[in-house]
C-alpha cells in the first residue's frame, strides 16, 4: 500500500479518482442539461468502477439565472437517477464549491464515495444581462455593466501597476489556444501567433477578443474518495493535501483589482508553496486575469501553466472551476505529475476564489 | 471520527410581509448580529458563513451572497452558499454542521433569508421551462392534489387542515418575531376564507414574509467558551440528514415520500430514538399548508400510515396540553421568509431544548427536531437537538 500524502485540512484523507467532462462547445442544441450530464456521469462512474449505489453523498453547483428558471438543480439530478433516495446538497456555484462541500462530508467516516458536478448551459441567454444581476442589486446592477467591461476595467489596472502588458494577454491567449489543440474536449482549438492576435480590433479597451473566453455549454464531474478505498479503485489517487477558499468584498472599488488577496489566503492554507508544482490548472476566464492569479499562487516559474488551455479555450459557466480540479487531478491519474494546483474562481472581477493542491502517492 | 456539534448561538429577525425599512444587506445581518450576540463572540471570532436562500429568482438577484459578503463579516473567510429548494434552510444549517462536525472550523456563522416583498415568488415558480410541466400556480397549487390523495386515502376528516391552520396561529401569538399575529383565528374564520387550491383556504395557507435566521455553530470547545460567557447553554446536534429524491417518476408515492422516512430514519438512529413521539420533546416541522401536518406525522414516524390526522384531531400536536407540540413557534403557516423558513425551524428546536423560546417553551424540552423539505416534497433536511451534550 502506498503512502497517503499529509493534508493540510481535514484528518481524513481524500482523493480525487476519477473525472469526466463532455465536450465544450458554443451552443449544446440537441441535449437540454440533463442529456448534457447524464454521459458525463455515467462515464465518471465508469472510470472510478463504481455505480450510483456505491455514493454516500451527491453534491453539484449550478445557476438558476443560466436556464431562466428556478431550481436548475432540480432536474438534473434525473442525470443520476436517484432512487433509493439519497443524500444530496447543492451550492449555488461552481461546482469547485460542491467538490469543496463533498471533501468536508467525507471525514466524518460515516461515508467513504462522493460524486461532484457541476453544469452550465450559457448559449440559453445573454451573459453580459444575466452577470450584470450579480452585482450589489442598489447600486451597480442598475448600471448594468457588462462582463467584459469590468474585466477591462480590471485589465486596464494590471496595465497601469506594471504587472502585465498587452502584449502579454496575446501571449497567454496564444498559448491558451495551442495547449487546447491537445485537448480534445477543448472549444477553441487554434495555433495563433501573437502578432496575429495583436492586430485583432479591442472588444472593450485593453481587450481584444483573444483576451475574452467563449461562450460555452459544458457538463463535469468527479468522484472522490476517503481513505485506502481510492487505491481499491484506482492505481495513482490524486490525494488533496490542500484546499481553501476565500471571499473579498463586493465593492469593486473597494479593491485593488490587480491582486488577488482571496486567492493568495486560499493558497497559503492550502500550502502551494509547500512543494514543487508541476503544472497549474488556473481558473482565469479573461487572459489579463492569468498573472494576477498566478502571482497570487505564488507558482515557481517552472510550473506548466493549463496545459488544458484553461477557460479561455472552453468556458463552461459552473463546471469550469470543478473542470481545473478535474485537468489538475487527471495529470496524477495518469502519472504525468505528482504535485499540481487547481484554482476555481466566481464572482465579478475574481472576488471569490477557492486552491486546491493535489498530489500522488 | 465526528466532532460534537453545538448550536451556540440563534438570531432572527422580526419577519413581516414587507421589511421596506431595511436592504437586504440590513436585513441578514439584523439576524446574524442577534445570533453573534447571543453566542457571545464577534464578527472575528467566525471561521467562516455558509448562507443558503430558495431560488435567486425571488429576489432577482444572481448569487446574492456574493454582494452580501461584507455585511456577513466574510470578507478575507471561507463563504458557501447553498440551495437546495424549500429545504434550503435546513439544508444551511446541516452543511455549516458538518464543517465543524469534520474538524474544519470551531464557529461557523450560518444564515438563511428570502425577502420575498422585493419580487413575486408565484411568478418565480411559474416561469415556463421547456419540456417541464409548469407549476402556474404555485406550490399551492401542486400540493393541493397530493393533499387530496392523502385524505382520501387516509378518511381524514375535512376540518383536519383547519385545525392545524388555527393551532399554530394560536402558537404564533406566544412568539414574538412570528409575522401573523391573529388574536381572533378560528374555525370559522378559517372556514369562511377564500378557497385557493381545493382544499385549502387561504388560511390554510403560509404567509408571504421577508426574514432571516441565523445561527453559530460550534465545537466543544466553542461551546464551552459561550456558555461560560453568556452563561445560557447550547444546543446539541444528536443528528442530521439530508435526502433527495426525484420530482417524477411512476409509482412515486408523493403523499408519503420515500425521501421524507428514510431521512428520518438516518436522523433517529443518529440520535438513538426509536419512537419520535414519546422521546422528543416536540418538534419544529415544515408545513407550509395546512394538512401537511398530519401528513407529515406519519412520514416522520409519529404515527402509523393513514393515522396522523388523529393526532391533530386530538389535540396531541397543540402547545395548550399535548404530548407532542408541533410549531410552538407558530410554524411556516405563521411566518415564511421562504429560504429561512427551514433554518427556523432548526433554530426554534435548539431554542426550545436550550430552555430559551419563552412563551412558547415546551416546559423541560430536552429534544427536540427540526425539519425542513422542499420542491415536490422531495428534498429533506431534519436534525435532532438535545440538552444533553450527545455521547
Amino acid at each position: 500500500m502506498s503512502q497517503i500524502p499529509a493534508a493540510k485540512q481535514g484528518h481524513r484523507p481524500v482523493a480525487v479518482v476519477a473525472f469526466a467532462q463532455s465536450h465544450v462547445v458554443r451552443a449544446e442544441t440537441n441535449s437540454n442539461e440533463v442529456e448534457m450530464l447524464m454521459p458525463v456521469v455515467h462515464e465518471v462512474f465508469a472510470k472510478a468502477g463504481i455505480t450510483k449505489d456505491d455514493v454516500g453523498f451527491i453534491c453539484s453547483g449550478s445557476t438558476d439565472y443560466l436556464i431562466g428558471g428556478p431550481f436548475s438543480f432540480v432536474t438534473a439530478l434525473d442525470a443520476i437517477g436517484v432512487w433509493p433516495p439519497k443524500s444530496e446538497s447543492h451550492v449555488e456555484m461552481d461546482g469547485a464549491w460542491a467538490l469543496y462541500e463533498a471533501f468536508v462530508r467525507l471525514q466524518e467516516g460515516d461515508i467513504d464515495i462522493a460524486l461532484v458536478y457541476g453544469f452550465g448551459k450559457s448559449s440559453l441567454g445573454d451573459l453580459d444581462k444575466i452577470f450584470a444581476l450579480q452585482l450589489d442589486p442598489y447600486t451597480m446592477a442598475p448600471l448594468n455593466p457588462d462582463l467584459v467591461s469590468l474585466a477591462a476595467l480590471q485589465a486596464r489596472v494590471v496595465i497601469d501597476q506594471g504587472i502585465a502588458t498587452e502584449e502579454d494577454f496575446a501571449a497567454v491567449a496564444a498559448r491558451s489556444r495551442r495547449s487546447a489543440l491537445s485537448n480534445e474536449f477543448a472549444q477553441v482549438r487554434r495555433d495563433d501567433s501573437v502578432e496575429d492576435l495583436m492586430a485583432e480590433p479591442y472588444a472593450v479597451s485593453p481587450l481584444r477578443r483573444h483576451c475574452l473566453p467563449p461562450i460555452s455549454d459544458g457538463a463535469s464531474a468527479i468522484v472522490l474518495v476517503a481513505g485506502d478505498r481510492a487505491f481499491d479503485l484506482v492505481e495513482r489517487p490524486a490525494w488533496i493535501t490542500g484546499i481553501d477558499h476565500r471571499i473579498e468584498t463586493h465593492a469593486i472599488g473597494a479593491r485593488n483589482l490587480a491582486v488577488s488577496t482571496s486567492t493568495a489566503k486560499a493558497a497559503e492554507m492550502a500550502g502551494v508553496g509547500e512543494g514543487p508544482v508541476d503544472l497549474a490548472e488556473v481558473h482565469a476566464p479573461f487572459a489579463s486575469q492569468e498573472a494576477i492569479l498566478t502571482t497570487a499562487l505564488g507558482l515557481p516559474s517552472s510550473t506548466v501553466i493549463n496545459p488544458s488551455g484553461g477557460a479561455l479555450a472552453a468556458n463552461a459557466l459552473m463546471s469550469g472551476g470543478l473542470t481545473r480540479i478535474g485537468e489538475a487531478a487527471q495529470a496524477i491519474l495518469d502519472g504525468r505529475a505528482k504535485r499540481v494546483v487547481a484554482h476555481a474562481t466566481s464572482g465579478p472581477v475574481l472576488q471569490q476564489n477557492l486552491v486546491c493542491v493535489l498530489e500522488g502517492a | 471520527m465526528a466532532e460534537r456539534v453545538a448550536v451556540i448561538g440563534v438570531g432572527q429577525t422580526y419577519h413581516r410581509s414587507k421589511r421596506d425599512d431595511v436592504s437586504i444587506a440590513g436585513l441578514v445581518r439584523e439576524a446574524a448580529v442577534r445570533a453573534l450576540e447571543d453566542a457571545g463572540c464577534t464578527w472575528d471570532d467566525i471561521d467562516a458563513v455558509v448562507i443558503g436562500k430558495a431560488p435567486d429568482m425571488f429576489e432577482g438577484i444572481m448569487m446574492p451572497e456574493l454582494y452580501l459578503a461584507a455585511a456577513l463579516g466574510a470578507v478575507g473567510k471561507p463563504m458557501l452558499r447553498v440551495h437546495t429548494a424549500g429545504s434550503v434552510g435546513g439544508s444551511t444549517a446541516v452543511v455549516a454542521a458538518h464543517l465543524v462536525a469534520g474538524g474544519i472550523h470551531q464557529r461557523v456563522l450560518t444564515v438563511a433569508f428570502e425577502k420575498q416583498s422585493d419580487s413575486d415568488a408565484m411568478w418565480a415558480l411559474s416561469v415556463p421551462q421547456p419540456f417541464s410541466a409548469p407549476l402556474l400556480a404555485g406550490a399551492g397549487g401542486y400540493f393541493a392534489p397530493i393533499i387530496r390523495a392523502y385524505m382520501r386515502r387516509s378518511g381524514a376528516p375535512l376540518d383536519t387542515g383547519m385545525r392545524v391552520a388555527v393551532k399554530d396561529r394560536l402558537h404564533a401569538l406566544k412568539n414574538p418575531y412570528a409575522h401573523l399575529k391573529m388574536p381572533d383565528i378560528s374555525m370559522e374564520k378559517v372556514e369562511e376564507s377564500v378557497m385557493l387550491w381545493d382544499p385549502l383556504h387561504y388560511l390554510e395557507s403560509c404567509p408571504s414574509s421577508d426574514g432571516a435566521a441565523a445561527m453559530v455553530l460550534g465545537s466543544e470547545k466553542a461551546a464551552a467558551q459561550a456558555e461560560a460567557s453568556t452563561g445560557r447553554r447550547p444546543a446539541w446536534v444528536h443528528g442530521m440528514a439530508m435526502r433527495s429524491e426525484p420530482t417524477m417518476f411512476a409509482g412515486r408515492n408523493q403523499v408519503n415520500p420515500q425521501a421524507g422516512r428514510d431521512c428520518a430514519r438516518d436522523v433517529y438512529a443518529q440520535a438513538g430514538i426509536t419512537n419520535p413521539r414519546e422521546q422528543l420533546d416536540c418538534a419544529e416541522v415544515y408545513v407550509p399548508f395546512s394538512w401537511y401536518e398530519p401528513m407529515w406525522l406519519e412520514n416522520l414516524g409519529f404515527a402509523p400510515e393513514g393515522e396522523g390526522w388523529k393526532l391533530t384531531q386530538s389535540g396531541a400536536t397543540s402547545l395548550d396540553g399535548g404530548d407532542i407540540p408541533w410549531n410552538c413557534s407558530g410554524g411556516v403557516l405563521s411566518s415564511n421568509p421562504i429560504g429561512a423558513s427551514g433554518m427556523l425551524r432548526f433554530l426554534e428546536a435548539a431554542l426550545q431544548v436550550r430552555g430559551l423560546a419563552g412563551e412558547h417553551q415546551v416546559e423541560g424540552a430536552r429534544k427536540a427536531l427540526g425539519h425542513a423539505y422542499g420542491g415536490g416534497a422531495q428534498f429533506f433536511a431534519m436534525w435532532v437537538v438535545g440538552a444533553d451534550r450527545p455521547e
